[in-house]
């Protein structure tokens, strides 16, 4: 029996507005294996990123189950949330999100002051994982000293850095160029390929999709289906 | 943890120093307000305690005239009525332990090309006990002086350092009204009075000198007043009750008509002058507790508006796994090292005002280390008092709302 990290079933989110209740996410079933990498498709509006917030412990769900690692999320309180996201999520946004006061060495510890961990050894970490992602020479730098590309791959090494089961990526290489998105992409399946970590990443753009091995599309709030991509062949051309 | 907390807060600080620095200017000046008034009210306290303690204990003066009619004053001392008589029959009261009568005058006194204008006293070597008063050097004229009307003077401190310089006053000879007197002491200093006259600014001559030789057509035979000291505390009623009785007696007062004389009772006098000195020490604090409060109410605004610039920060942090206190404490301790290092500058700034007070506008001034260590406490109770509603706001955020934010 395969080992799945995500288990959703009829998960459902509505939103309040003033117009009233507005229904976004309208029975989603949808289970994730260890070590699968997903990218999620659909047109814009259609709860994309609704979903992945709710798979990020980001927001809750109105309705329906979800299993994370095999434990019921909704059974979590807010401080509990709190720790599996720091321990088993990695998170990348399409505005990279880092803090721009801190320099870059700082903003990839974050994660492990949270998680407690002395500080000789979070920067000795923060080290590798900068290394890792190609950026050893930046460490003392501001988020605003550097490229887009390069901010995007210090997120990657922050959501990497407390060595998660998953990692959530909505649209990543949304403001990036077509080469940068590229490198970013590569560093997404090797650390898919070799090191075994789960994705799940959102994007618009079908070549970007064709790095992951399967496709869930979605449109208006529902799974619309889920296709395989033929990645092995992508790489030969 | 705390550390890397406490370095970030000081980031945050240095980041926004303009705004740091007003929010701080806040507890500076409510700081120092606060260690000043406290210094310049306990000093005031302080200098009221030794012109007490300077004036004598359980005194009475008795002056010539009536007090009140209808609760305003009538003039008292304008009719010389007390008599040398008045004196030695109040002495022989059981309540009474000492008296001292008083004739006095201003007057010019010379010594060689020097000459000094001061308060001429004229009483009995009584005084000395009756005002707890000293000698410096030499020694007091004494009872035959008295009946014999001499020419000697004691001199006070302000007197001899104008008239003799460094000179010795002691057997030295001056000139009062053109008269020679010879000086044969020197009192100790006593410094101001509750009033805020100069004490040591006086002269004493024995009462029948100033009676007939000095002031003569003033006083013929009368005195301007009777200082009256009673045997103890609890004497001081039954002291002012035999008094009256004695001195209308004296006086062939009948029983409708009103006194020629007035008592005071300088014990309920000094004990209101330190009540209103305390009073005002008080209330010196409590308006400088007040500008310590605005301060406090700045740190909660300028944490407020903090807290709001960055809910996107706060929406990461909690993205990346920070917990509910994580946030409480990051912000509670920006609010409380603005608060800390803006009462730090206070203290300062408070210290050196009470030393401009003293040393430029000559207060008398009073640090307590307890006034610093309170005002310093009660800063970071402030800080933390200020600072948690904004913590808690930024620490009770849903990361997903502050992570949409714009
Ligand atoms: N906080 C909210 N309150 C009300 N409606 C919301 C809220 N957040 C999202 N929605 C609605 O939910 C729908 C789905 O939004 P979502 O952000 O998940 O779309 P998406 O698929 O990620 O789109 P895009 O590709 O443009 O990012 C939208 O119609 C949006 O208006
Ligand atoms: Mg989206």
């Amino acid at each position: 029996m395969t080992h799945f990290v995500i288990n959703i079933k009829n998960l459902t989110k509505n939103y309040e507005t003033v117009a009233g209740v507005v229904p976004v996410l309208k029975g989603i079933d949808l289970s994730v294996s260890s070590g699968e990498f997903l990218a999620i498709m659909g047109a814009s509006g259609s709860g994309k990123s609704t979903l992945m917030n709710i798979l990020g412990c980001l927001d809750t769900p109105s309705g329906g189950i979800y299993e994370l690692n095999g434990t019921d999320i909704q059974s979590l309180d807010k401080n509990s949330l709190a720790s599996f996201r720091n321990s088993m999520i990695g998170f990348i946004f399409q505005g990279f999100n880092l803090l721009p006061r801190m320099s870059i060495i700082d903003n990839i510890a974050l994660p492990l002051v949270y998680a407690g961990i002395p500080k000789e050894e979070r920067i000795e970490r923060a080290r590798i994982m900068l290394e890792k992602v190609g950026l050893g020479l930046y460490g003392s730098y501001r988020p605003n000293q550097i490229s887009g590309g390069q901010q995007q791959r210090v997120a990657i090494a922050r959501a990497l850095i407390n060595r998660p089961k998953l990692i959530l990526a909505d649209e990543p290489t949304g403001n990036l160029d077509t080469k940068t998105s590229e490198e970013i992409m590569t560093l997404f399946s090797d650390l898919n390929t070799q090191e075994g970590i789960t994705i799940i990443l959102i994007t618009h753009e079908n070549n970007i999709a064709q790095y992951a091995q399967s496709i869930v599309h979605i449109h208006d709030g529902k799974i619309d289906f889920r296709e395989p991509t033929n990645r092995m062949e992508e790489r030969i051309k | 943890m705390i550390w890397s907390m406490l370095h970030e807060a000081l980031e945050a600080m240095i980041a926004n120093r303009m705004r740091s620095f007003l929010t701080m200017l806040g507890m500076m000046i409510g700081v120092g307000a606060v260690i000043i008034m406290s210094a310049i009210g306990a000093g005031a306290q302080e200098a009221v305690k030794q012109s007490i303690a300077s004036m004598g204990s359980n005194l009475f003066i008795v002056l010539s005239g009536s007090t009140t009619s209808g609760g305003a004053r009538m003039g008292s001392g304008a009719t010389p009525t007390l008599t040398i008589g008045d004196a030695e029959a109040i002495a022989e009261l059981p309540s009474i332990a000492e008296v001292a009568p008083i004739a006095s005058g201003m007057a010019q006194v010379i010594y060689g090309s020097n000459n000094w204008s001061t308060t001429i006293m004229g009483s009995t070597p009584n005084i000395l006990t009756v005002r707890n008063w000293t000698m410096e050097s030499g020694y007091s004229f004494t009872d035959a002086d008295v009946r014999g009307a001499t020419r000697v003077a004691l001199i006070g401190k302000t007197v001899a350092e104008n008239l003799f310089g460094d000179e010795n006053p002691v057997g030295k000879m001056i000139r009062i009204k053109q008269s020679p007197y010879q000086v044969v002491g020197v009192l100790a200093l006593k410094g101001q009075s509750l009033d805020g006259r100069d004490q040591d600014d006086t002269i004493i001559v024995p009462v029948t000198t100033a009676q007939h030789k000095l002031f003569g057509s003033q006083f013929q035979g009368t005195v301007r007043l009777i200082m009256a000291q009673a045997v103890s505390a609890d004497q001081m009623n039954e002291a002012e009750n035999q008094m009256t009785e004695l001195l209308r007696q004296r006086h062939h007062i009948r029983d409708n008509k009103e006194n020629d004389f007035s008592i005071r009772n300088l014990a309920a006098m000094a004990a209101s002058a330190a009540d209103t000195a305390k009073v005002m020490s008080l209330m010196l604090g409590a308006i400088a507790s007040i500008s310590l409060l605005v301060g406090g109410i700045g740190i909660m605004n300028i944490m407020l508006v903090s807290v709001t610039e960055r809910t996107r920060e706060i929406g990461i942090r909690v993205a990346i796994g920070a917990h509910e206190r994580d946030i409480l404490l990051q912000f509670l301790l920006e609010a409380l090292m603005i608060s800390i290092f803006g009462s730090m500058i206070g203290i300062l700034l408070g210290v050196g005002g009470a030393f401009i007070a003293e040393n430029f506008l000559s207060m008398s001034v009073i640090f307590t280390s307890q006034s610093i260590l309170t005002a310093f406490g009660v800063a970071a109770t402030i800080g933390i008092f200020f600072g948690f509603y904004p913590a808690r706001k930024a620490a009770k955020m849903e990361p997903i709302d502050a992570l949409r934010f714009q």
